[in-house]
């Protein structure tokens, strides 16, 4: 797959682009921050497959509304329900398949720094997804909302604080709905508010 | 692609004006060009002095405090909370911000390009109207001030802070203080310090303070007999002499006075002793400074014992009106105020009067302030206008309770005119013997007014329907009042005359909405706001009010204000002219503080554009309420 991708063989035009954005590291103006959330089927990455994916875009220190992404997953197979009773999407929305969710996303991220709350996980998903599709994994760098709330309450690093819990310490005001990009939604304005108080510049 | 989060934007922004006006999808398209800042507690969003930036902004949550920079201190100026716009000033100042905005909590703003959003300014007549009244009118949401969702730019109001504010202003002091030398002997010295009427000399050696002299040391140091009085002042002063720079404020000299325990500071260039002496300041420069607030200023006036102490409260006064037309402070705040204190000057004035008389006034009597003090419009040192009305007495003593009441009118008419006001250039005082009678004299006077109204006889009378009773016995005041009413009624023609009578001015704008200037004459190519906008406003306002029979309310701005509860159809126009009233003032009163005029005549090329326009526009009202009183009175009898 290695030699595959030194060629450049068959790979398709939309991962080729995705990679080349990495190419250069310098030379970028303006830093973008992805934020993201997805809902899932479940917490294995392995067995467990995406539902749908909502981010929204950061630069210049503040939350750009109009760089807002949405994806809907067709689900082929519907034998592994929702675990999570808060999952909720939205039967009208239009769906795609996996590997249109993916090209749309990667062509969405570019080469932003992606930001989620638990992102490991998330991340795994979408290396899965990829994986699915014979191609490599996510090239982005990614900050983890909880890991700068530890850093900021000095919690022991295995702790775990969901998303409620820090919105509820933050006072940010909860998402009703647990939409994936309501979720990205107040996770960026926890993003914003814990690089304030942490002090992390771009 | 549906984006929920512009659309969450859109539904908060939806609340709130000028948006309200907006369909969905236009907000939604505004959403998503608009970016979400967080700012932590005390974080500055702009900056006094900073160029301008591409956004204006909306707190979604959180509160912002607007603050003024000035003497190093930061002083709030304004708090905006939920819903409230800011930074608009690139809209019409391209370079910088006046104001800082920085957060008093955390805060969560919304930020919308400029640049994006004028389109729908200039396509929605009524956003446009409502960004351009809101410049206007001085308040920020011209629409409703209680009402969330408030405009803020330039426009600033400050309400409860004047006495916080003027304590944080720069303080007067004497410059070119009087010095002397150290080796001058201190007999000379005491005999300046006598004949100019001050505390303190300082002792300057080459132009630099290097010491002071003051009551104190005389007291303590030559009446004790522990020196001479033929001493070199080098000898008694006290060195080093505490210098402050020049712009200190209020506040911080009183902090130097306190911790250095003295009541001079020597002000110098650089504020060291180690440059030029530009001035001193005194406590009592500290504590006059702070007594321009209204209240101790009613104290003071209750306290006054004669025609000087009163007519330094009605300088103080005058100071109080320039800092708070200099702070915006909204101008029928600025007028009740200025009421209030007027009104205690002139009762102080007759109680010191019945004093001086010597004797007790042999029958009830009342004193009414007509014309513009009797509307309570007196904003400048203008004219006095008054009458004096006593209970009706048996024939045999009328001549010398008369006489009375003419003497007493007559040192009350001589003390105000001590204090600055000038007496009535018409002769409407209540020395006059024309307007100083009995109840019964007055009843046949306003019946005669309002029954037969001649050209002459109106021209005069106007003035007497702006009444209010300051001093003395309700009961005479009720039953002129209730006269009034009975015979006015309907009175066609009476109010024809009214009518016409405020119809007499000259237009204020010609056919293209120029300004009509004067032609000849000491103020050749000014405008005169009073004949051209002001007068026609009082008149109009004067003239639906009586009709109304609305006789207590005399004031402008608040006669508009009641009509428009009392004619829901033409509230708006009511409302209009209102605020165009109290705005054509602040620019009479601006004139006026300039040039230390009545502020009559404003010279329309010293106005800036903004200014202009802001006048056209309050002048607009005043052709559409001409209209209403030619409609409405029948104007046959003119001429």
């Amino acid at each position: 797959m290695a030699f595959d991708w030194l060629t450049g063989n068959n790979l398709p035009q939309f991962w080729k682009n995705y990679v080349s954005l990495f190419d250069n590291d310098e030379g970028n103006s303006e830093k973008r921050y992805v934020v993201f959330d997805m809902e899932t089927t479940g917490q294995d990455w392995k067995e467990d497959v995406i539902l749908s994916i909502g981010a929204i875009g950061l630069s210049n220190n503040s939350i750009a509304v109009g760089d807002f992404f949405e994806v809907v997953l067709l689900q082929e197979k519907f034998s592994t329900q929702p675990t999570s009773q808060k999952t909720v999407i939205k039967e009208s929305a239009e769906k795609v398949v996996e590997a249109e969710a993916m090209i749309r996303f990667l062509n969405f991220i570019k080469d932003s720094t992606l930001v989620g709350h638990n992102i490991n996980l998330d991340i795994e998903m979408l290396n899965f997804a990829l994986k699915r599709l014979d191609l490599g994994r996510v090239r982005n760098q990614f900050m983890d909302t909880n890991v700068l709330y530890q850093r900021w309450k000095n919690l022991p690093e295995d702790s775990q604080s969901s998303l409620d819990e820090v919105c509820d310490m933050l006072k940010v005001k909860k998402n009703e709905m647990h939409t994936a990009s309501g979720n990205a939604y107040i996770t960026s304005l926890i993003f914003l508010k814990l690089r304030n108080k942490l002090g992390i510049r771009d | 692609m549906k984006n929920p989060v512009a659309q969450s934007i859109a539904d908060f922004l939806k609340h709130f004006p000028p948006f309200e006006i907006l369909e969905n999808a236009e907000l939604v398209n505004i959403a998503e060009q608009s970016r979400i800042i967080y700012l932590d507690k005390n974080q500055i969003l702009f900056k006094g002095g900073d160029s301008v930036h591409n956004d204006f902004y909306i707190i979604k949550n959180g509160a912002i405090g607007l603050s003024i920079t000035s003497d190093a201190e930061e002083t709030l100026i304004d708090k905006c909370d939920e819903g409230d716009i800011l930074g608009l000033r690139p809209y019409f100042a391209k370079e910088y911000y006046l104001m800082s905005a920085k957060s008093r909590e955390e805060s969560i703003i919304i930020a919308i390009p400029i640049a994006f959003f004028e389109p729908y300014i200039f396509s929605n007549q009524n956003i446009l109207s409502f960004f351009l009244e809101s410049f206007a009118s001085q308040t920020r949401n011209p629409y409703d001030k209680e009402r969330k969702g408030k405009l803020i730019s330039e426009n600033m109001i400050v309400s409860d802070q004047v006495a916080d504010l003027q304590y944080y202003q720069p303080i007067k002091y004497t410059k070119n203080p009087i010095t002397a030398n150290p080796d001058d002997v201190l007999r000379f010295i005491a005999k300046t310090m006598a004949n100019s009427a001050i505390g303190s000399v300082i002792i300057e050696q080459n132009q630099l303070p290097i010491g002071i002299i003051t009551d104190r040391d005389l007291r303590a140091k030559i009446a004790t007999g522990q020196y001479p009085i033929d001493i070199d002042a080098r000898t008694i002063m006290k060195s080093p002499v505490i210098t402050v720079p020049e712009n200190i404020s209020v506040a911080e000299a009183q902090m130097v006075m306190l911790k250095h325990g003295v009541g001079h500071l020597c002000v110098t260039k650089d504020g060291s002793n180690k440059s030029a002496i530009t001035g001193i300041i005194s406590e009592h420069d500290v504590i006059a400074a702070q007594s321009n607030t209204p209240g101790v200023l009613l104290k003071q006036t209750r306290r006054a014992g004669n025609a000087k102490e009163l007519k330094y409260v009605r300088e103080k006064l005058t100071d109080l009106i320039q800092n708070s037309i200099d702070t915006n402070i909204p101008i029928s705040h600025i007028s009740n105020i200025v009421a209030e204190i007027n009104i205690e000057l002139t009762r102080r004035a007759i109680e010191l009067s019945v004093e001086k008389m010597g004797t007790p006034p042999p029958a009830l009597f009342t004193w009414v302030n007509i014309g513009s003090q009797g509307r309570k419009e007196q904003l400048l040192k203008t004219d006095q206008g008054n009458a004096l009305i006593f209970e009706d007495v048996e024939p045999e003593i009328y001549d010398n309770v008369k006489s009375y009441f003419l003497e007493l009118a007559e040192s009350v008419n001589e003390f105000l005119e001590k204090v600055g006001y000038e007496p009535s250039p018409k002769g409407l005082l209540a020395s006059n013997s024309l307007w100083c009678k009995s109840l019964s004299g007055w009843i046949k006077q306003y019946n005669s007014w309002i029954n037969t109204p001649a050209e002459k006889g109106v021209e005069v009378s106007t003035a007497f329907f702006d009444f209010d009773f300051i001093y003395g016995a309700p009961d005479i005041e009720d039953a002129l009042m209730e006269n009034i009413r009975n015979n006015m009624g309907h009175n066609k023609k009476f109010f024809g005359f009214l009518a016409a009578d405020t119809l007499r001015n000259p237009p204020a704008l010609g056919f293209f909405r120029q300004f009509l200037l004067e032609g000849d004459g000491d103020h050749k190519d000014k405008f005169d706001i009073k004949a051209r906008a002001l007068e026609p406003l009082i008149d109009s306002a004067r003239a639906l009010a009586l009709s109304h029979n609305l006789l207590e309310v005399t004031n402008t701005y608040h006669r508009f204000k009641q009509l428009a509860e009392l004619e829901p159809k033409n509230a708006e126009l009511y409302e209009e002219c209102a605020e165009a009233y109290n705005t054509l003032m602040r620019f009479r009163t601006e004139e006026g503080l300039t040039n230390d005029s009545d502020g009559r005549y404003i010279d329309i090329n010293e106005l800036s554009k903004t200014d202009k326009g802001k006048l056209k526009n309050f002048i607009e009202p005043i052709n559409e309420i001409q209209d209403i009183i030619k409609n409405r009175f029948s104007i046959t009898y003119i001429n």
